[in-house]
C-alpha cells in the first residue's frame, strides 16, 4: 500500500497527490510515467510523475477528473492508500545540449512540462515555456513555471488568463524568429499534433510526450503501440517520447477512444453508486 | 474424468474438469502395471517418481503420493492441469501402445487437489532448512520464480521475490484462464510458499524499480535469481494491424483474466466484446485466446492458423476442448492484412497455404499458394504468435550476457555471466512451458545453495 501524504484541488477537474514512495522516488527522472491502482478490482492507469523528493521519499503526479478511476482518486485523502504504484517507467525525457527548448505544456500536460522543463534548465538548456489551456480555471502549475525563472507565456482558448490563443500562436512566433532549435510538446493529442505541424514547417526537431492507453506499462501487453515512422512502437517501453514529426497521431487519437462506451458505462454506474455529493 | 456439457461451460469462466473422486482415482491408478523398468519417468521434464506416486494412489495414501509428487515438483495442482502430459509421461507409458495411457496428469491433479483441500497444519510442504544466513531476490513470480523460491527456502535461504505486477502468479494468473487454471489454486500455492518464509513483494520492476546491480550492491542480496519471462508480444506486421479492436493475446488475455473484464463493470477494466473474432495461432496461448473470446459472448469465433491441426503446438486436449465448445477452424491460411474502417476492424485478408518440405523444426514448412487470397469478415483480431525477450531489465544490467534474441544466456545449472546470478524459465529459453520453468528454478536453486554455501 502506498500513503497519500498531499491532494490539492488545482481547479474544477485537475487534482494534484503526492505519495509515500521513498523507492520509487529515488529513481524517478523527468518524463518518466508511474502505473496506478486504486484499489481491488481497480484498473491500472498510467500517469507521469509532476514531482518528487528524493530525500523525502514523495512522488507527485497531476490528474484531471474524467472516468471512474480518477473520480475515486479525486475523493482519496491524506491517510488513505493506494493499493498499488509501480515505476518509474518509461525512457526519461532527454535534457541538455538542445540549446534553445521551446517546452509547451497543454492543460494536464503542464504537470509533465514542468519537471521537463526544470531537468532542462538544470542541463544548461534555454528554456522557453508555453501553458496553454481551454480556460483559466484548467491552468495548472502556472506559479512553478514562475518560480522557475524561464521564459513564460500563458494562453487560453478564450482568453480568461494570459493571451487569448492556442499554444501553436507563440510557437510558431519562435519558430518564424528563428528563436529555438527544440521543442518539446506535452498535452492532449491533437495538440501536440498541431505543434508538430507547426514546428515540422521550419524544421524544428520535436519530441512529444504521448499517452496511449496501458494495462501493464512494462512492455508486456502491446496496448500502447504506436506508429511512428511507419514503425510500431510500444509507448511504454520505446517511449513516451517520439519525434513528433514522425508519430501518426490519427491513429494515437483512434486507440485512446476504443473504451470511450466502456468509460462512459463504468462513470455512470460509478455516479449511480458514489456517496460523495447529493443527487440531483 | 468428469466434464463440464461443452455448452454450459463455455458461457462461463469456472473450470472445465471436474477433477477424480477417490474411487476414480483409484480405479485409474490401478491401471498401471507399475513396470519394472518405467519409461513414463524419463518422459517428465523434472522426472517425478510416477511409478511411486502411482503406487500410493492405488493404497489409497493420498498423503504419501503427495509428498512424493512434491519431491520433484512444487506445484502438482497447477502441473496436473497445465502440463502437456500427452507428449510428455502419458506417451512414455507402455500402454500408450496399447491404446489409452494411464492418466499420470489427472492422477496428479487428483493429488495436487486434496493437499489444497487439507488445512494448513496437514499441508504437505517441505520443512525449511537450517537458515544459511543468505539473502536470495527471485524476480518474476510466475512458474520458474517460485519454483526456485521454494526450492531456496528449503534449503535454508531468505527469499524476497520481487514481481512487476500488483498481484504474484506470473502467467499463471495473468494469461492462464479461470477455466483452465482456478486462479484460487494458485492464490493457494502462493500462500503456502509465504507461510514458508519466502516475503513477496509486488509492484517491484527489477529494471526500472531496482536494477539487478542494486539488488545485489544497495540492498545486500548474495544471489539473484531471474525468473522474469519473454512478456513482450509478437505481432505480424501486416497491414492495419493498430486497428481497434486488434489485440495481442497477451493483452486481451490479461485485461480478462488478470484484471477481471469479464467482470466489467464490477470490475473497472474493460476488454472490447466482438461478435466475430479471429485469432491468429496454433498454441496453448491461442487456443485460450478464442475460448475467451467465446466465454465474452462471441457469436463465431475462428482461429486462423498456416499449417493444419497436426502441427498445431496446442495440447490436444485443448484442442478438442476447444472445436466442443464451438470454435471453428480454418487451417493452412496466413494473415496478409487487416482491414478496418474509421478506425476499427471490420474483416481479415489471409493466404490459403500448402505444406512443403519439413523445416529445421521438423514440421512441414507451410507455402503460400499465389493469388489465393480471400477476406473474412471479422471486428476482433486477437494476435497469438508468440513472444520474444523483454528488454527493461537486460537493458540496465550491461554484464548480463544475452543470446542473439535478447534471452539470458546461461550454463546448464542456470548460471549467467555474472556470478551469483542465475536465470530460468522463458526468459532463458522462450516461451515453453510451466514445468519446464519449473523445472529450471529448482535447478537453478540447488546450484545457487552451491555457489552460496560454497559446497
Amino acid at each position: 500500500m502506498f500513503r497519500i501524504l498531499h491532494t490539492r484541488q488545482l481547479s474544477d477537474a485537475v487534482f494534484e497527490m503526492g505519495v509515500e514512495a521513498p523507492t520509487i522516488a529515488r529513481k524517478v527522472r523527468a518524463g518518466q510515467f508511474l502505473m496506478l491502482r486504486v484499489g481491488a478490482g481497480g484498473e491500472r492507469i498510467p500517469l507521469t510523475f509532476s514531482d518528487w523528493s528524493a530525500e523525502e521519499g514523495w512522488v507527485r503526479f497531476i490528474f484531471m477528473r474524467v472516468g471512474k478511476t480518477t473520480h475515486a482518486l479525486s475523493h482519496m485523502a491524506p491517510g488513505d492508500s493506494l493499493a498499488d504504484l509501480v515505476g518509474p517507467l518509461g525512457n526519461p525525457t532527454h535534457a541538455g545540449g538542445l540549446g534553445r527548448v521551446a517546452v509547451v505544456g497543454g492543460g494536464v500536460g503542464a504537470a509533465v512540462a514542468y519537471p521537463v522543463a526544470r531537468a532542462m534548465v538544470e542541463a544548461g538548456d534555454d528554456v522557453t515555456a508555453i501553458l496553454g489551456a481551454r480556460n483559466a480555471g484548467l491552468l495548472v502549475l502556472e506559479d512553478e513555471f514562475r518560480a522557475m525563472g524561464v521564459k513564460l507565456e500563458v494562453v487560453t482558448d478564450d482568453g480568461s488568463a494570459g493571451r487569448k490563443a492556442l499554444v501553436t500562436a507563440p510557437l510558431k512566433e519562435l519558430c518564424e524568429a528563428g528563436a529555438i532549435d527544440h521543442a518539446f510538446a506535452v498535452g492532449p493529442a491533437i495538440m501536440m499534433r498541431f505543434c508538430a505541424d507547426t514546428t515540422a514547417e521550419f524544421g524544428v526537431p520535436t519530441t512529444v510526450s504521448l499517452n496511449p492507453i496501458m494495462v501493464d506499462g512494462t512492455g508486456m501487453c502491446g496496448s500502447c503501440r504506436v506508429t511512428v515512422g511507419g514503425k510500431t512502437r510500444f509507448g511504454c517501453v520505446d517511449g513516451p517520447d517520439f519525434d513528433g514529426h514522425a508519430v501518426d497521431f490519427a491513429e494515437l487519437m483512434s486507440r485512446q477512444r476504443i473504451y470511450a462506451e466502456e468509460e462512459r458505462v463504468s462513470a455512470a454506474a460509478y455516479e449511480e453508486e458514489c456517496t460523495c455529493r447529493p443527487k440531483e | 474424468m468428469p466434464e463440464r456439457d461443452a455448452r454450459e461451460r463455455a458461457g462461463d469462466f469456472s473450470e472445465v474438469g471436474l477433477g477424480y473422486s477417490e474411487e476414480q482415482a483409484r480405479e485409474e491408478a490401478e491401471r498401471c502395471l507399475q513396470c519394472r523398468n518405467p519409461t513414463c519417468i524419463e518422459g517428465c521434464p523434472v522426472n517425478i517418481d510416477i511409478k511411486a506416486f502411482i503406487a500410493a494412489v492405488q493404497r489409497g495414501d493420498w498423503a504419501d503420493g503427495v509428498s512424493l509428487l512434491k519431491e520433484r515438483n512444487p506445484l502438482p495442482a497447477v502441473c496436473g492441469r497445465v502440463c502437456p502430459q500427452e507428449d510428455q509421461c502419458e506417451v512414455a507409458c507402455v500402454l500408450a501402445k496399447k491404446g489409452e495411457p494411464v492418466a499420470i496428469g489427472r492422477l496428479e491433479r487428483f493429488l495436487g487437489d486434496f493437499d489444497l483441500a487439507c488445512d494448513a497444519r496437514h499441508r504437505c510442504v517441505a520443512v525449511p532448512g537450517e537458515p544459511t544466513g543468505k539473502r536470495v531476490a527471485v524476480v518474476g513470480s510466475g512458474p520458474a520464480g517460485l519454483a526456485c523460491a521454494g526450492e531456496l527456502a528449503r534449503l535454508g535461504h531468505a527469499v524476497t521475490i520481487f514481481e512487476s505486477l500488483h498481484e504474484p502468479g506470473g502467467v499463471l494468473v495473468y494469461g492462464i484462464p479461470e477455466f483452465r487454471l482456478p486462479k484460487s489454486i494458485v492464490a493457494e500455492e502462493i500462500d503456502a510458499l509465504r507461510g514458508f518464509g519466502v516475503e513477496i513483494v509486488t509492484d517491484a520492476v527489477i529494471g526500472a524499480t531496482h536494477t539487478l546491480g542494486e539488488l545485489r550492491e544497495e540492498l545486500g542480496y548474495d544471489a539473484v535469481f531471474l525468473g522474469n519471462g519473454a512478456g513482450l508480444p509478437v505481432f505480424l506486421g501486416i497491414p492495419g494491424e493498430n486497428f481497434n479492436g486488434v489485440y495481442s493475446a497477451n493483452e486481451f488475455l490479461t485485461r480478462v483474466n488478470l484484471m477481471r473484464a469479464y467482470e466489467f463493470p464490477r470490475a473497472d477494466t474493460p476488454v472490447w466484446r466482438g461478435r466475430k473474432v479471429a485469432v491468429i495461432g496454433g498454441g496453448n496461448v491461442a487456443m485460450d485466446s478464442a475460448r475467451t473470446a467465446l466465454r465474452l459472448g462471441a457469436e463465431d469465433v475462428f482461429l486462423v492458423y498456416r499449417r493444419t491441426e497436426d502441427e498445431m503446438p496446442a495440447r490436444r486436449e485443448e484442442v478438442h476442448h476447444a472445436r466442443e465448445e464451438g470454435v471453428r477452424f480454418e487451417m493452412l491460411c496466413s494473415p496478409v492484412e487487416v482491414l478496418g474502417q474509421d478506425g476499427w476492424v471490420t474483416g481479415l485478408v489471409a493466404q490459403r497455404m500448402e505444406l512443403g518440405e519439413p523445416d529445421e523444426s521438423g514440421r512441414r514448412a507451410p507455402v503460400c499458394i499465389m493469388g489465393s487470397e480471400f477476406t473474412v469478415d471479422c471486428d476482433t483480431v486477437v494476435v497469438a504468435v508468440g513472444t520474444r525477450a523483454n528488454p527493461l531489465l537486460s537493458a540496465t544490467a550491461p554484464d548480463l550476457g544475452l543470446t542473439g534474441r535478447g534471452y539470458v544466456e546461461t550454463d546448464e545449472d542456470g548460471a549467467t555471466s555474472i556470478p551469483g546470478v542465475y536465470a530460468g524459465g522463458d526468459c532463458v529459453t522462450g516461451s515453453a512451458t510451466v514445468i519446464l520453468a519449473m523445472g529450471a528454478g529448482v535447478r537453478a536453486a540447488r546450484a545457487m545453495d552451491g555457489w552460496l554455501t560454497g559446497a
